[in-house]
């Protein structure tokens, strides 16, 4: 191409291309005209200034899910909550409205403060709270002044009511509202009033209960007074969630117990929770319009603390119902046949350490059986001796001791089940005596009465259930109900056998240790097995000067345990029992475990009715004398 | 001799150093500004979150950027002497979407490359500057008042609008004529053909109207009434102008936007970004954002003007008019100007797919500036 050609050429381009930008800057100029319109001189027709009408959009609180117990009880419920709200940019001036507000329904400083936090932290349409749970009163004095009161208005919110109070506070928990740490992006955390689940069920299943929100478009006038609604668009309702806790039983068991006691039922086919008590609790319906700082004093300075949940959360050594855990491990490691006798003389010398029976004259010749029975010491420091630490809190393991359980409670403890290897690694050396001692279930171990419960429903079952509380969510039923849903825990049939059998013994046979847990005629017969353990070490003088456990102060006297299920011959309920300082698991746990699986089974049959309760059967029978040194 | 080692140095280009210098900075700086109100917009769209949208778009950018500037580098006369494989390249994708891609909103429209989702529609337009331009280089003001010459090149444009709008993608397929459009009018040819085209368009349009998809025809519905039918089709669109028109001169402010953030705007984080940005921060940040992306388009221009060679012109001025096209079509769509359709806004949309082919357009403007001066082609005849 020539040179002048290609300066036609270029030519031509240059005058169409300043063409077509001079089109396409034309067009620009086109949206930005296009704008002109829409926002500044049609901005009124949409809603901008005071005076005129406007869109706003509120979101809207879907209903929280409700929770019911075992027998569709409704133990968690919403409560109508009238309030008066406060949408900032609905007003020109929040604090003038305040103070409009605060002549005609009084409002303390601190209400004030919160207020104007809120407002600032919010965005400006998203109301905030100015009062909740108004008077009647209230209300027609709120309404009579509206036109004064910019930006305010009236709505009904749901606040939530625990009609059994105390009885499920640790398992149900309570809401509270959100703290700056919830907020996780859902719009819903913005509505004013709105509670999220911050203790037990409603927190393990607040997604769920919290549903999701819907929001309205409506167009208002200056003073905040809807005019149409123009489009909504409806949230998802919170779904109901049924919890596996018998309220009745729950309600038995509670009055049955003191301060310092746990106690928990299972179902050993499937691992659902019946009743979970723990003494002493606390009102949740509390923490709805905020704890005031004089009730959480007192709360966290009642040394019982009843905030905490006994049974996920208090850690105590399993005692003697730690055996059946060492028989199994002694089983499964072949160190010693069913048959095998040990000789107890009442003590068992480990090169120049001697330790204790409970029993000082002995047991004689015991074999596994009857060791259980007799809860014989000695035999199980041999077992302990040949098993070793490890393959015994492998055991304890797959027992559900010291692992974390699938319950639905945020904060429960997974407990303890020491190692060689944990000793080790604190640099201390782990001996063949730890190992002895811990055979009879002192030592290190920290374990809850949940985790115990759940060891009792697996030697029951031979199944690896997991303690849980839902049993349908939304009405639909969770994985988990039916026993064929658990997986075996691969122990042979055999040890599992006699491991019921020796508890069955405990209780029922002419010198087991739980004579007194019989359980009424008519009802079958429980097996189970006692614990002691001591809290305050006891030395030999002490032991030598008859240093006797009646006149200890409470709280230096041992832990009593017992764990137990029923019917034995076809096994269905699991039950554990602590009772803090209650000196005997045969004298404190035993009868109160009697009473509870008596009450259990009663119910469960559809024998009683609600509020009817099995008598109490008088304590009493041979009290056990104190026992053991090396602990 | 001097004067051939001038010459020489033409032919072979310039090092890399200075190549760097070259390119145009403040122009990288006017882009990341562009990439930057898309972060703030899509924070916002997530609900005060750069999660999951705003930090996705910043990585995106950032990739983009030093495919960008990779591209800068690269010689004009090797994007020229491979623009057709661009061209095929392009074609062969449309057809593989066509029969293997995904099903997304009843049309056929993405392919998976690993983890990337490609949109070939997308890609194409750029592909067409490239082999339009390549075509047109060697043309002479003469030659493409030629008739026939031109038959080529209408079939470059046509087999992918056509490949196009079979998905059914009406916006796109437009859009793609356009830009072809535009390039055929800079490189020349006559303005009593495009008389002729257009004539014809007018005699065919009802004709096609009758073929179009129900969605597609319920647009134009909307668009001449929106309001007949507010819960249905109009949504959108009066959603839309609610949104505009609430934010006023100065807007709700930052985050405070209702319509978004109570999910009344639909698609807030892709189509309707800019109607997001117009409801936070009113007309003066609208406008504002649109001379941004003004200043964008007037820059390819001005690289088109100051370009020695034909190549590099019209392959700016094709890449400037289709950055144009989106950010119009997109503006006037969401202002209720011209029907909804899918387009996104450049840079600032959330969207991996547009956001990698308008950088890999910048990369070949930014090659075209960096050889400005580069002379090579020119007598076919």
């Amino acid at each position: 191409m020539s040179k002048k050609e290609e300066e036609r050429r270029r030519g031509a381009f240059t005058r169409r291309a300043v063409l077509l930008a001079t089109g396409q800057v034309g067009l620009f100029g086109f949206l930005g005209w296009r704008l002109h319109r829409l926002q500044v001189q049609e901005g009124d027709r949409y809603a901008t200034l005071a005076e005129e009408n406007r869109i706003s959009a509120r979101l809207i609180a879907p209903p929280r899910g409700r929770v019911m117990d075992r027998t569709g009880h409704v133990v968690a419920a919403n409560r109508l909550n009238w309030r008066a709200l406060l949408v900032a940019e609905q007003t020109q001036d929040v604090n003038a409205t305040l103070e409009t507000f605060s002549r005609i329904v009084p409002l303390a400083e601190h209400e004030r403060t919160r207020i104007e936090r809120e407002v600032r932290r919010r965005r400006r349409f998203v109301p905030a709270v100015v009062r909740e749970f108004l008077t009647w009163d209230e209300m027609a004095r709120i309404e009579m002044n509206a036109p004064d009161l910019p930006g305010i208005s009236i709505d009904v919110g749901t606040t939530r009511l625990y009609p059994e109070a105390e009885h499920l506070a640790h398992i149900v928990g309570y809401v509270a509202p959100p703290a700056e740490s919830d907020i996780d992006g859902d719009p819903l955390l913005e509505l004013p009033g709105i509670r999220v689940g911050r203790a037990g069920i409603e927190r393990h299943h607040d997604r769920l209960l919290r549903g999701r929100a819907g929001a309205v478009q409506l167009e208002v006038n200056a003073v905040g007074r809807v005019i149409r609604e123009l489009d909504r668009r409806e949230g998802v309702p919170g779904q109901d969630v049924q919890i596996s806790i018998d309220t009745g039983l729950q309600k038995a068991v509670r009055e049955r117990i003191e301060e310092g006691t746990s106690v928990v039922v299972m179902d050993v086919r499937n691992g659902e929770v019946l009743a979970m008590a723990s003494q002493p609790s606390f009102d949740p319906n509390l923490f709805n319009s905020g704890v005031s700082n004089a009730q959480w004093r007192a709360w966290t300075a009642n040394r019982a603390t009843p905030l905490i949940n006994k049974a996920t959360n208090g850690l105590y050594a399993p005692g003697s119902t730690f055996k059946m855990v060492v028989a199994s491990a002694a089983l499964e490691a072949k160190v010693c046949t069913p048959g095998e006798r040990v000789t107890c003389p009442g003590y068992y010398d480990l090169g120049d350490t001697r330790f204790h029976c409970w029993s000082r004259y002995g047991h004689g010749g015991v074999d596994m059986r009857s060791a259980l029975k007799l809860s014989c010491d000695v035999y199980f420091y041999e077992m302990a001796k040949r098993t070793g630490m490890d393959r015994m809190a492998a055991m304890a393991n797959r027992y559900g001791l010291g692992v974390e359980l699938d319950i639905e409670l945020p904060g429960s403890r997974r407990g303890f089940v020491p190692t060689r290897a944990w000793r080790m690694a604190q640099g201390k050396a782990w001996n063949l005596g730890d190992t002895v001692v811990h055979g009879i279930g002192q030592g290190f171990y920290q374990l809850t009465p949940l985790s115990l419960c759940t060891m009792v429903s697996r030697v029951a079952s031979g199944r690896a259930v997991q303690p849980h509380l839902t049993r349908a969510v939304g009405g639909r039923p969770i994985r988990g109900v039916r026993p064929e849903d658990w997986p075996s825990m691969g122990l042979p049939d055999r040890d599992l056998r006699l491991m019921r059998e020796g508890m069955w013994a405990v209780v029922n046979e002419e010198g087991g240790t739980a004579r007194i847990a019989r359980l009424p005629a008519g009802l079958g017969q429980m097996a189970g097995k006692t614990g002691t353990t001591q809290v305050r070490r006891v030395s030999r003088e002490q032991r030598e000067r008859g240093f006797r456990v009646e006149t200890m102060p409470r709280e230096w006297r041992p832990h009593a345990l017992f764990v137990g299920f029923a019917p034995h011959d076809n096994p269905q309920y699991a039950v554990s029992v602590v009772v803090e300082h209650g000196t005997s698991g045969s004298a404190a746990a035993a009868p109160l475990a009697r009473d509870v699986m008596a009450e259990t089974l009663t119910r469960m049959r559809g024998g009683s009715g609600p509020g009817q309760r099995v008598a109490d059967a008088v304590p009493g029978g041979p009290v056990p004398t104190p026992r053991r040194d090396g602990g | 001799m001097a004067f051939e080692r001038r010459l020489l140095m033409r032919e072979r280009g310039t090092g890399v150093l200075e190549k760097l210098w070259l390119i145009p900075w403040t122009f990288v700086m006017l882009l990341s500004a562009v990439a930057a109100v898309g972060y703030v917009a899509l924070y916002s769209a997530g609900g005060g979150s750069a999660e999951p949208y705003a930090s996705k778009h910043l990585l995106r950018f950032g990739f983009g950027l030093v495919m960008m500037l990779s591209l800068a580098l690269v010689d004009i006369r090797v994007i020229a002497r491979f623009a057709w494989v661009g061209w095929l390249g392009g074609v062969a994708l449309l057809v593989l979407v066509a029969l293997h891609g995904n099903v997304g909103k009843g049309a056929q429209r993405w392919i998976d490359i690993g983890p990337i989702q490609l949109q070939p529609s997308e890609l194409m337009k750029i592909m067409l500057v490239l082999g339009l331009a390549a075509w047109f280089h060697r043309a002479s003001w003469e030659r493409v008042g030629n008739l026939l010459f031109l038959i080529p090149p209408v079939l470059m444009v046509l087999i992918p609008v056509g490949l196009i709008l079979k998905q059914p993608n009406l916006g796109t397929g437009l859009i793609t004529a356009l830009v072809g459009g535009g390039m055929f009018f800079a490189a020349g040819v006559r303005w009593w053909k495009f008389a002729v085209v257009a004539g014809i368009a007018g005699v065919i349009a009802p004709i096609a109207y009758d073929r179009l998809h129900d969605y597609q025809r319920a647009r134009i519905t909307t668009f001449l009434d929106p309001e007949s039918d507010p819960l249905g089709a109009g949504y959108n669109i009066i959603q839309s102008k609610i949104a505009l028109g609430s934010g006023g001169v100065w807007g709700k402010g930052f985050l405070q936007g209702t319509q978004g953030h109570l999910n009344f705007l639909p698609e807030k984080q892709t189509d309707f970004i800019f109607t997001m940005i117009a409801e936070e921060f009113g007309f003066a940040g609208a406008i504002s954002v649109l001379a941004l992306l003004a200043l964008v388009v007037v820059f390819g221009f001005l690289v088109a003007l100051r370009c020695r060679n034909q190549f590099g012109r019209l392959l700016a001025i094709g890449l400037a008019t289709n950055f144009f096209l989106y950010v119009f079509v997109n503006v006037a769509m969401v202002t209720g100007s011209i029907p909804v359709g899918g387009v996104p806004l450049p840079l600032i949309s959330h969207g991996g797919s547009a956001m990698l082919t308008v950088m890999l357009g910048f990369g070949l403007l930014m090659s075209v500036h960096v050889h400005r001066d580069v002379e090579f082609g020119g007598s076919r005849d």
